[in-house]
């Protein structure tokens, strides 16, 4: 294989690794947006939450002799809290009171609660996390592919299976999907609507947990700001794919992750200069921009009059 | 039964309902009819807890059904086909009439109900496999009727099952529904087809703007000069 090419795949795996970090938050935007038409705004800080917990279980859970990775599932406890309280809190009287637009500006708010009250309790400054896994990378030949890179698409693709077997396959998935179709035949159904987006905020901010242990894998710091622009790279993921739609929010994930990576690796070389990698986020938000303006409803979403 | 007394139900500062009285005993085929707006609809949805009552009460069984939670109805044994069937049409045909048996604790016996429906309506058999959204209005309405049927109800309630059908399809819905009652199962039907509405009741009901201004058998309310007017053009 010559060096190009080795190459060219290295930024496609790069690529994909990155890009299961934003299916796994894209899902948590899709998901909540399918049942209560509501962007999260916030969803993106729960990564952020999800990474503070890491930094500050893994010393005792190493300590304990364990894993390190095994701080995962305190994340995983920490942000399903924090999602659920969100919702009750705020989202959920601000549904049965106000208008979409009035979730919409709570979302927000509580976006800017987290980011803010973390940076209060933690300080604004970037923190370190202890290393979370050391794997040898594999070489094929002259490709060598880094080991998180390898766990981190692994994982996120048996999330991606499990969760689209879960809301297939069970009952209560299929729940979701009706309720996301219809609440006034869902409820005849005897399905109780409210448990049910409770659940959905569940799942969703379980998966930013795992999103977040797969990001900091490879990228071991945090920040009070980390999930901004990680949960928008995200958002704009979930809109590619088609917001409300789980397959999409997996395959924009993924499509944002490669197209990010290679822009990074190539626009340089192929504009001679003239746009350098430092454009990458402003061609992922071109995506966003060329979405709406082509095909509003994504690549995999249903058409739809009603958009935020 | 179903019995519902003095129910009063407002949009704001809309009355949509006012101080209504009905009963539907049990294997009774009662129908309800008036025109668009009497109400009819809104009566239906304040039963199942869609919509808040303002006041009144609507016992079912011996259970309250205004201080219940609307999800719970169901397992009490009342089923509610809406009007516009709102089927979940990105979901398979089995998957609706799985939604059906949401409610029932035990799934061990969901390919016997299956069965039953398809029984019942063949061609759903054909499609189960197909997205609800995909079938006709027709199609759409039996998936809506057997999905009802697979929570086991001994109560229906049926908001115009025949709107927007082919007269072939009215009657074939309409069979479907006298068999449902020869089982023994109680229906609260709202049409406003009223004269295939009376001819398949034992009772009705007309309800104008919101307020009920007639009641009785059915037969006799088919011959009565002013509802024969006023809804059967003639």
């Amino acid at each position: 294989m010559s060096n190009q090419v080795i190459m060219f795949i290295s930024q496609i795996f790069n690529g994909l690794k990155i890009g299961s970090v934003y299916s796994l938050v894209a899902l948590g935007y899709t998901m909540v947006y399918g049942i209560i038409r509501l962007i999260n705004f916030a969803h993106g800080d729960f990564i952020m939450v999800g990474a503070y917990v890491l930094m500050l279980t893994i010393p005792a859970i190493i300590a304990c002799g364990m894993p390190a990775w095994l701080s995962v599932i305190p994340a995983i406890l920490v942000c399903v809290a924090v999602g659920v309280i969100v919702e009750k809190a705020a989202y959920k009287p601000v549904r049965e009171k106000g208008n979409n637009m009035t979730a919409l500006i709570t979302a927000i708010a509580m976006s800017l609660l987290l980011e803010n009250g973390s940076q209060a309790i933690f300080g604004a400054d970037y923190q370190t996390i202890p290393t979370i896994i050391q794997i040898p990378s594999i070489a094929i030949g002259d490709l060598k592919i880094d080991g998180a890179t390898i766990v981190t698409v692994l994982l996120g693709i048996i999330i991606m299976i499990a969760l689209q077997l879960f809301v297939s396959r069970t009952k209560q998935g299929k729940a979701m999907r009706a309720v996301s179709e219809d609440k006034e035949a869902s409820i005849l159904m005897g399905i109780n609507v409210n448990s049910t987006i409770t659940l959905t905020f569940a799942i969703g901010s379980g998966l930013a947990a795992v999103a977040s242990l797969m990001y900091c894998i490879s990228y071991p710091q945090v920040s009070p700001m980390m999930g901004a622009m990680l949960g928008l790279k995200a958002f704009v993921a979930a809109v590619l794919g088609g917001i409300g739609s789980i397959p999409g929010a997996m395959a924009g994930g993924l499509v944002i992750g490669v197209v990010e990576s290679l822009t990074k690796a190539y626009i340089g070389t192929i504009t001679g200069g003239v746009i350098t990698s430092a454009f990458a986020d402003a061609i992922v938000f071109g995506i966003l921009i060329i979405v709406l303006l082509v095909k509003p409803s994504g690549l995999m979403g249903e058409p739809e009059s009603e958009k935020v | 039964m179903l019995d519902i007394k003095n129910l009063c139900v407002s949009y704001g500062a809309i009355d949509a309902v006012r101080n209504i009285s009905l009963h539907v005993d049990d294997g009774e085929i009662v129908s309800l009819i008036g025109a668009n707006g009497a109400g009819k609809t809104t009566t239906l949805h304040t039963i199942t807890g869609l919509i808040p009552a303002k006041s009144g009460s609507v016992m079912f069984n011996g259970h309250d059904l205004l201080n219940e939670r609307n999800h719970k109805i169901v397992t009490y044994g009342m089923a509610h086909i809406p009007e516009g069937r709102h089927v979940f049409t990105r979901m398979t045909v089995q998957e609706n009439l799985e939604m059906g048996a949401f409610s029932l604790k035990d799934d061990a016996k969901m390919s016997d109900d299956l069965d039953m429906v398809f029984g019942l309506f063949p061609r759903l058999k054909e499609r189960r496999r197909q997205l609800a959204g995909t079938l006709s209005g027709g199609e759409q309405q039996m998936v809506a009727m057997g999905r009802a049927l697979m929570s086991h109800p001994n109560t229906i309630l049926m908001d115009e099952p025949s709107m927007g059908l082919s007269p072939k399809l009215v009657k074939e819905i309409f069979a479907i529904i006298r068999k449902l009652h020869d089982e023994g199962i109680t229906v609260l039907l709202v049409e406003q087809n009223a004269k295939m509405a009376l001819s398949i009741a034992d009772r009705a009901y007309v309800l104008e703007t919101g307020v009920i201004t007639m009641e009785g058998d059915a037969k006799e309310l088919l011959h009565d000069e002013k509802v024969r007017k006023a809804y059967l053009g003639a």
